[in-house]
């Protein structure tokens, strides 16, 4: 264990991502053995705008995962003293981005910028003048003339990466299959649309390579209020976002996908309850039903300090806690499209063949009803991703969101209404949460409607 | 003079040709009826004859005249004059061809409005004047109401006269009977006949069912994968048909004749529509093939005046030796019967207000009684809403009865509970009337087979493998077909595999529900054919529930009708289609189209079925009877015997 400089810490979240991780890998072994499973999900291979959609979200995935891979530095070890570790939780992403997480300035800085956005009273000058940047454009040195020229010369330095890097992994790929470009432009292996993958990739390549050589000597979308670089910020928004958007279908679809097909199988007063039961949670403001569920848990965890060996624990507790909130409000809708549904089946006629053989209600539910409802709930599985995403935002802007602690979207927009009001305004924050969120949802958004069409049985003819 | 000409009509979707070189004509009031099973293109012909075909279709070549002028060439707002204007058009299904939420009214005088000059009170006046020419009683009050108001006949009565409205001197019908009960049927026909001679108009009849082609029609064209292969004035063609295909279609036909026999079928399945054909296109499934078939598709011939074939066959193509009636086949295993069924009552609970309290009840199932000797087949005939359906789930307590009791081998089935039926849900087993329902679609063959065994426990393990192979053997399919998905297979397979589920737990009563009522008649035969071979080798007995006639008579021993929750006629086959005592039978057979073309005299049923959560005072069939009168609407008439086994129940029965 010493022989590590660092401590893996697994915290809940981590462990149910990759749970999910988990399911969803064993989910699409499973599926690739069903023939009709298996077509559909061709059907989606073949589409370029979801391939390109799924590339981006890919992106945003491999992000998410790298800052689920939390660990606690070793500190100085003591001689004689069993080591001891750092309080603070870092993850892989962390580690990657250190530079950019280290180099914090003192408050507010414009993208790009060499100087501070506000006036200070220097100790050198009787005047009160924007202050250099401790870290942005410091390579510099006193030489501001060149500060255009060395954005454009690292812009322009960090395009040609990425397109070299991107040129490579093109050629790669064909040297691995062997095919020409035009093969590998249109549809590649397995009918997969690889010409839109890597169209895709050019752009993010290119973005990446632009941010690595320009964040290298400045803050590429400015700092914040206390000098935090905001590209560091979105980055480790994203986690959260995804995590807001999968755990909580996850907490969601046992429950509705159980009292759904409950509701419409059994029927009778097990309909009638459930149908009670949601038609009073969907009546009340779902806002104001979150904010007092979250308001009672901030008080359970409040009082419980000692549940919690470090912070970023209490925070991941508060992140799981609202993702079981956004769950147990949200599955009413699901439920009753999976009620309608079952109300449907349960008349076919295979149905009443099963039950004409004296097949239990249980599994009747099991072998004939569900299976003939995955559709429904893969559609709004994917389509309620990007709504939970947003809804995160919101929330969090209310003030009911996420811990204060943890970087989302949400909090991030949350001080950008203050930033908003300030003058100068600072616009960057909103813009660069704005960006980052319009990409991942959009993504999300056009690869559900491809899935959507795909598993469409009107659609498949 | 034809008033429409159809030459060498192509249509396209994606690689596949629905319709090929489809050149007909029609003169002008003349019923010319387009004959062929689902799948052959004729729907798509008069959807192109429209120009209504669906966006991915399209036609490929070929012209269509309309009392001389081009319709494929016409702009759409001159092709909208056309449409109802000129050719008018009927559906399949009235239940989904009106617009649920405007009143029958606005629905004609929309048409009016569009092809006519009337407005207002006008228009009104004749709305009600063409409801009252299609047979609809009190027209002025019908066309206020709601499509949901009228019964299925009435719906399609009142698409006829939207139809009617623009008055169109060509009618297309495509199935127009096809969703309706017989009785019902009947009176469309008729009034689809009388609105031709007087109106003088064209009708373009589009059927699957020789019977109404004999009512019908002055000429016939039989279509097969996308081709014309036969045209013939009614007489010659049913006095003798020239094609070989048209020849198996009345061989596969099944009626009383052919008992105990088998029906002709025709081996494998319809081609493919993308599927391109070097030589003729029925040459896989011929038993006349020569060499010159595959090679060069075949002229038209001349067979006689009129009579037109597209075979190399010199002459009329020979009959098929269609099994010849053996006569009864039934022989009583024992004396007890198998099934006994007394007083049987489903009632449906109407409920009502916010407290949910039932304020009467659907009395779909009303005291009805019947017995089924083993290894013999009880027909159940009625027309559709009679309560036939829901009999025979509440028999299998799919739906538990609301009195009377259902005794299975002597053992009372209504008082147990689901746990003590489920060892005797072995003996008894249903098959279901649409075979792309009754599967699921996730299942393989081998799960779907294999699940009432493993529900109800019998075979074992690797022995229940060998079995299910087995059983998809003793059906008529492959053992290997086991790892597929119902989607491969067609109706008929599908339905061989119901079967094959059914026959997994080895039961003595197969209740068939309408079985091959979605089946064209080539399969139709093959499944009929099946059953029956199945009821020599298993001894099983089969509650056949139906309200196909000629079904009934093919393979029925017993014959029960029922009407509105009861039975009003049981008996003997022979003796209840033989000798039919009850005035509703009597006019159930009447309605049948036979495909003799022989009428009967019996009266034809006038109106629809009551509803059963309203049944008339008496008897229930006194609204609709010919010999009904004051007697009859006091009590409901008590069973009366006309020797051992054939019993009525009418007074005026004789």
């Amino acid at each position: 264990m010493t022989a590590f400089a660092i401590q893996s810490v697994l915290l809940w979240s981590d462990a149910l991502l990759f749970v999910l991780i988990g399911v969803i890998v064993g989910l699409s072994l499973w599926a690739s053995r069903q023939d009709a499973l298996r077509a559909a999900w061709a059907r989606v291979a073949k589409d370029g705008v979801a391939m390109a959609a799924a590339t981006v979200l890919a992106v945003f995935v491999l992000i998410g995962l790298l800052d689920s891979l939390h660990y606690r530095a070793r500190l100085e070890p003591q001689p004689g003293a069993p080591a001891r570790y750092a309080v603070e939780v870092n993850s892989a992403l962390d580690a990657l981005l250190s530079d950019l997480r280290q180099r914090a300035e003192k408050t507010y800085s414009a993208p790009l910028a060499t100087h501070l956005y506000a006036k200070e009273a220097l100790a050198d000058s009787t005047q009160r003048e924007f202050p250099r940047l401790k870290f942005g454009g410091a390579h510099l040195g006193d030489n501001l003339d060149n500060h255009e020229f060395d954005v454009a010369l690292r812009a322009s330095r960090g395009l040609a990466g990425g397109l070299v890097v991107w040129l490579l992994l093109v050629a790669l790929v064909r040297r691995v299959n062997g095919l020409d470009l035009k093969a590998v432009m249109e549809v590649g292996a397995g009918g997969t649309a690889t010409g839109a993958i890597f169209i895709t990739l050019l752009p993010i390549f290119l973005l990446l390579g632009l941010a690595i050589s320009l964040g290298g000597g400045y803050h590429v979308f400015g700092t914040d209020k206390v000098g935090q670089d905001v590209l560091y910020l979105s980055l480790k928004s994203i986690r959260t976002g995804l995590l807001i958007g999968t755990l909580t279908t996850l907490v969601m679809l046992p429950v509705a996908v159980l009292l759904g097909i409950l509701a419409g199988y059994v029927g009778g007063w097990v309909d009638d309850l459930i149908q009670y039961l949601y038609t009073t949670l969907s009546s009340i403001p779902g806002v104001l039903l979150i904010a007092a569920a979250v308001l009672m848990m901030q008080v359970v965890i409040d009082t419980h300090p000692d549940w919690f060996a470090t912070s970023a624990e209490r925070a991941d507790a508060r992140l799981l806690a609202l993702c079981l909130i956004l769950g147990m409000t949200s599955w009413t809708g699901v439920a009753r499209l999976l009620r309608g549904e079952t109300l449907k089946l349960r008349e076919l006629e295979f149905v009443q063949a099963a039950q004409a053989f004296g097949v239990g209600r249980f599994a009747i539910m099991r072998r004939h009803i569900l299976p003939n409802l995955m559709h429904i709930v893969l559609i709004s599985l994917v389509m309620d991703f990007s709504g939970l995403v947003l809804a995160e935002a919101v929330l969090s802007y209310v003030g009911v969101g996420v811990d204060p602690s943890t970087i989302s979207f949400g909090t991030m927009i949350n001080t950008a209404r203050m930033e908003l009001a300030r003058e100068p305004m600072v616009w960057w924050s909103l813009v660069a949460a704005f960006g980052f969120m319009f990409a991942l949802v959009l993504a999300a958004n056009l690869f559900a409607d491809a899935v959507r069409d795909a598993f469409d049985p009107r659609s498949s003819a | 003079m034809s008033i429409l000409s159809v030459k060498d009509l192509a249509i396209q979707i994606g690689a596949a040709r629905p319709v090929d070189g489809v050149s007909l004509d029609i003169a002008a009031g003349e019923c010319y009826a387009l004959l062929g099973e689902s799948g052959c293109g004729k729907s798509m012909t008069a959807l192109g004859i429209m120009r209504l075909l669906p966006a991915a279709a399209q036609v490929a070549g070929g012209t269509v005249e309309f009392e001389g002028g081009d319709l494929l060439a016409l702009p759409e707002s001159g092709m909208r004059d056309i449409r109802g204007g000129g050719i008018g058009m009927i559906f399949q299904e009235p239940a989904t061809s009106l617009n649920p939420v405007l009143t029958v009214g606005r629905q004609i005088s929309e048409a009016l409005d569009l092809h006519t000059t009337l407005r207002g009170a006008a228009a009104r006046a004749r709305a009600a004047e063409l409801l009252d020419q299609v047979g609809i009683p009190d027209p002025l009050r019908r066309l206020d109401e709601y499509p949901f108001q009228l019964s299925g006949g009435l719906r399609q009565r009142v698409m006829i006269a939207i139809a009617l409205a623009g008055e169109p001197r060509l009618l297309i019908a495509d199935e127009p009977t096809t969703a309706l009960d017989v009785t019902i049927q009947a009176q469309v026909l008729d009034l689809l006949d009388d609105l031709r001679r007087k109106r003088g108009m064209a009708l373009f009849l589009i059927t699957h069912d020789l019977g109404v082609v004999a009512r019908m029609a002055d000429r016939v064209g039989v279509m097969y994968a996308g081709q014309l292969v036969e045209e013939a004035p009614r007489e010659a063609f049913f006095d003798q048909p020239a094609h070989p295909y048209s020849v198996r279609l009345f061989a596969a036909l099944p009626d009383a004749e052919r008992r105990g026999g088998r029906l002709a079928t025709i081996p494998g399945s319809v081609p493919a529509a993308d599927v391109r054909h070097p030589g003729c296109r029925f040459v896989e499934r011929c038993s006349e093939v020569m060499a010159e078939c595959r090679s060069a598709p075949p002229p038209w011939r001349d067979v006689e005046s009129g009579q037109r074939v597209r075979c190399f066959l010199p002459g009329a193509a020979p009959a098929v030796a269609a099994g010849v009636g053996a006569g009864d086949t039934a022989i009583a295993f024992g004396s007890t019967p198998l099934l006994e069924v007394k007083d049987l009552q489903v009632h449906f609970p109407i409920r009502r207000g916010i407290l949910q309290r039932a304020v009467g009840a659907v009395r779909a199932v009303d005291g009805m009684s019947l017995r089924l000797m083993p290894g013999r087949t009880l027909a159940l005939v009625g027309e559709s809403g009679c309560g036939k359906t829901t009999a025979g789930k509440a028999m299998l307590q799919l739906l538990r009865p609301t009195a009377g009791s259902v005794q299975l081998d002597g053992v009372e089935l209504t008082t147990r509970s689901p746990g003590q039926l489920r060892p005797l849900r072995a003996k008894m087993q249903m098959v279901f009337q649409d075979p792309f329902a009754s599967l699921n679609p996730r299942l393989r063959i081998g799960e779907i087979i294999a699940e009432g065994m493993q529900a109800l426990g019998t075979g074992a393990g690797a022995n229940r493998a060998a079995e299910v192979g087995t059983l998809l053997e003793q059906v008529g399919l492959r053992a290997d077909m086991v790892t597929r998905y119902p989607h491969e297979f067609s109706g008929g397979q599908r339905q061989r595999i119901a079967i094959a589920r059914a026959l997994a737990v080895n039961p003595q009563l197969l209740i068939c529900d309408e079985p091959t009522s979605a089946l064209d008649v080539s399969v139709q035969a093959q499944i009929l054919n099946l059953l029956s071979d199945l009821q020599r080798d298993l001894k099983l007995a089969y509650l056949f529930i139906t309200h196909n006639i000629a079904v009934v008579d093919y393979l029925a021993h017993d014959v029960a009708v029922m009407y509105l929750g009861r039975v009003v006629e049981r008996g003997m086959a022979e003796e209840v289609l033989g000798r039919p005592r009850h005035p509703y039978t009597k006019a159930l057979l009447a309605a049948v189209p036979r495909v003799d073309g022989m009428r009967s005299e019996v009266p034809k049923l006038a109106g629809d079925m009551p509803s059963p959560a309203n049944p008339p005072s008496g008897c229930h069939f006194h609204p609709r009877c010919p010999l009904a009168d004051e007697s009859c609407r006091r009590a409901y008439p008590a069973e009366m015997l006309f020797g051992a086994t054939h019993a009525v129940r009418c007074i005026k029965a004789v």
